[in-house]
C-alpha cells in the first residue's frame, strides 16, 4: 500500500502527531510505503527544530526528522499553515524579512497542492487530527 | 482517472481555524481536475449560515469565499437535514450559494443540496478520498 | 467496498464516535483509537449503541490496544465484540477496507 498521511495538530498538545508517527513506523515495517506526510493547521509545529522537551519523554519533531532520514519519507508543511503559525526555513525567512528560521531537519515547506497530489498517487489517504 | 474527493466539514466556523484552513485546501484543489464535493454535518452546518458577521469578535468573514467556488467548479455542497434540525436551523438559514452551469447557457444552479443522513452516509461510501479537518 | 472509520474523540466529549455510527453502513469497520477507547468499556451509557451497531447494523468495531493500555482500561473491562488491535492491527485495517475516513 502507499499512504499519504495528515497530520493536522501540533507535538503534545494532541495526540495524532504520536498516533501518525506510530502508525507511520508500525506501516514502514509491514513494508508498505509511505508517499508522504503531509502537515496542515498546527500540525506545522512538528517541524520546529527549537523544541526543547523534558528528556525523560518522547522527542517528537526529532523522531519525526529520523524517522524521514531512516526511510526516506517526505514530510511537507504546508506554506500557508506555516506562515500563519510562523514556522519558516531559510529562503521563506529570507523572503519576508524575518531574522530566523526554525525548520527541523528533513521537513521541508511547500503548497497544499503536495497534500491533494499525494492522495492522487496514494491507495489510502489517513488523517490525523483534532 | 479522476479521483472522488470529499470535504468533510463538522465544526463551527470561527471557535477553530478548521473551517477557513480546509476552506482554503478546497480552493487549491479545485485546480486539479478531480470529482469534489464539500460535505457540511453537525455543527458544520455552520459554515455556510446566512448573515456571519464575525467583527464585533475581531475576526474575518470568510463566508464570501464559498460564494465564490462555483466558478472554480466546485459545485457540490451537501447539507444533512438532520444536522440543521437538531441546531433549529432549516434551509433558509444557509447562504444561498448558486454556479453557473456552463452545459446549460450558464444558468444559475444552487449548489446546495440538502440530503438526508441516510443519503449523506452514501455519499461519503462513494468517496476516494475524504479529508477531515 | 468497506469503510475502516476512525474515531479519536471520547463519546462523553464530543458526538464524533455517535455522528460515525449515525453514518457507518454495513460491512464497515470503525476503529477506536486515543481518547475515543474510553467509550469501550463495558456498562457505559453508549455500550447499548456500540451493540446495536454491531448487532443489528453489522458494523465491526475496533479499539487499539496501546490506547486502552495508556488509560489503564483492561482488557476484560472491553464490551464484548470489540476487537482490540495494536498498531500493526490499525494498519492491516486500512489495507483490509478500501476506504478510510477520521471523524475528528
Amino acid at each position: 500500500m502507499k499512504y499519504t498521511i495528515m497530520v493536522n495538530e501540533g507535538p503534545y498538545q494532541h495526540q495524532s502527531s504520536d498516533t501518525a508517527l506510530q502508525f507511520a513506523r508500525a506501516a514502514l515495517e509491514k513494508g508498505h510505503e509511505i508517499f508522504r506526510v503531509f502537515f496542515y493547521h498546527d500540525g506545522v509545529n512538528n517541524g520546529t527544530r527549537l523544541a526543547v522537551p523534558p528528556k525523560d519523554d518522547r522527542m517528537l519533531q526529532k523522531e519525526w526528522s529520523e524517522l524521514a532520514e531512516k526511510y526516506g519519507l517526505d514530510l511537507v508543511i504546508c506554506i500557508a499553515a506555516a506562515q500563519r503559525r510562523g514556522l519558516m526555513d531559510a529562503s521563506e525567512a529570507k523572503r519576508q524579512g524575518l531574522t530566523a528560521d526554525n525548520i527541523a531537519a528533513g521537513f521541508h515547506i511547500s503548497g497544499l497542492g503536495q497534500l491533494i497530489e499525494a492522495s492522487i498517487e496514494s491507495d489510502r489517504t489517513l488523517v490525523f487530527g483534532d | 482517472m479522476a479521483k472522488k474527493f470529499m470535504y468533510l466539514n463538522r465544526k463551527s466556523p470561527y471557535g477553530t481555524v478548521y473551517a477557513l484552513e480546509s476552506l482554503e485546501v478546497v480552493l487549491i484543489a479545485a485546480a486539479f481536475d478531480q470529482e469534489v464535493s464539500l460535505a457540511f454535518l453537525d455543527d458544520g452546518v455552520y459554515q455556510i449560515a446566512k448573515g456571519q458577521n464575525p467583527k464585533a469578535a475581531g475576526m474575518k468573514n470568510f463566508s464570501p469565499t464559498y460564494n465564490a467556488l462555483g466558478d472554480y467548479g466546485i459545485t457540490k455542497m451537501y447539507v444533512e437535514r438532520e444536522s440543521l434540525a437538531e441546531r433549529g436551523l432549516t434551509e433558509d438559514d444557509l447562504m444561498p450559494i448558486v454556479y453557473e452551469d456552463e452545459d446549460d447557457d450558464y444558468a444559475e444552479k444552487p449548489s446546495v443540496q440538502l440530503v438526508s443522513r441516510a443519503e449523506m452516509a452514501q455519499i461519503m461510501a462513494e468517496q476516494d478520498v475524504t479529508f477531515s479537518f | 467496498m468497506a469503510m475502516l472509520h476512525i474515531v479519536n474523540k471520547s463519546p462523553f466529549e464530543r458526538n464524533a464516535l455517535m455522528s460515525c455510527l449515525g453514518h457507518a453502513l454495513a460491512g464497515d469497520a470503525v476503529l477506536l483509537i486515543e481518547d475515543a477507547v474510553i467509550g469501550v468499556v463495558t456498562g457505559s451509557r453508549i455500550a447499548p449503541e456500540l451493540q446495536i451497531a454491531m448487532n443489528d447494523k453489522s458494523v465491526s468495531i475496533y479499539a487499539l490496544g496501546p490506547d486502552l493500555a495508556a488509560r489503564g482500561v483492561k482488557a476484560e473491562r472491553v464490551l464484548d465484540g470489540i476487537q482490540v488491535v495494536d498498531y500493526a492491527g490499525f494498519v492491516d485495517l486500512t489495507v483490509a477496507n478500501e476506504k478510510t475516513q477520521s471523524w475528528l
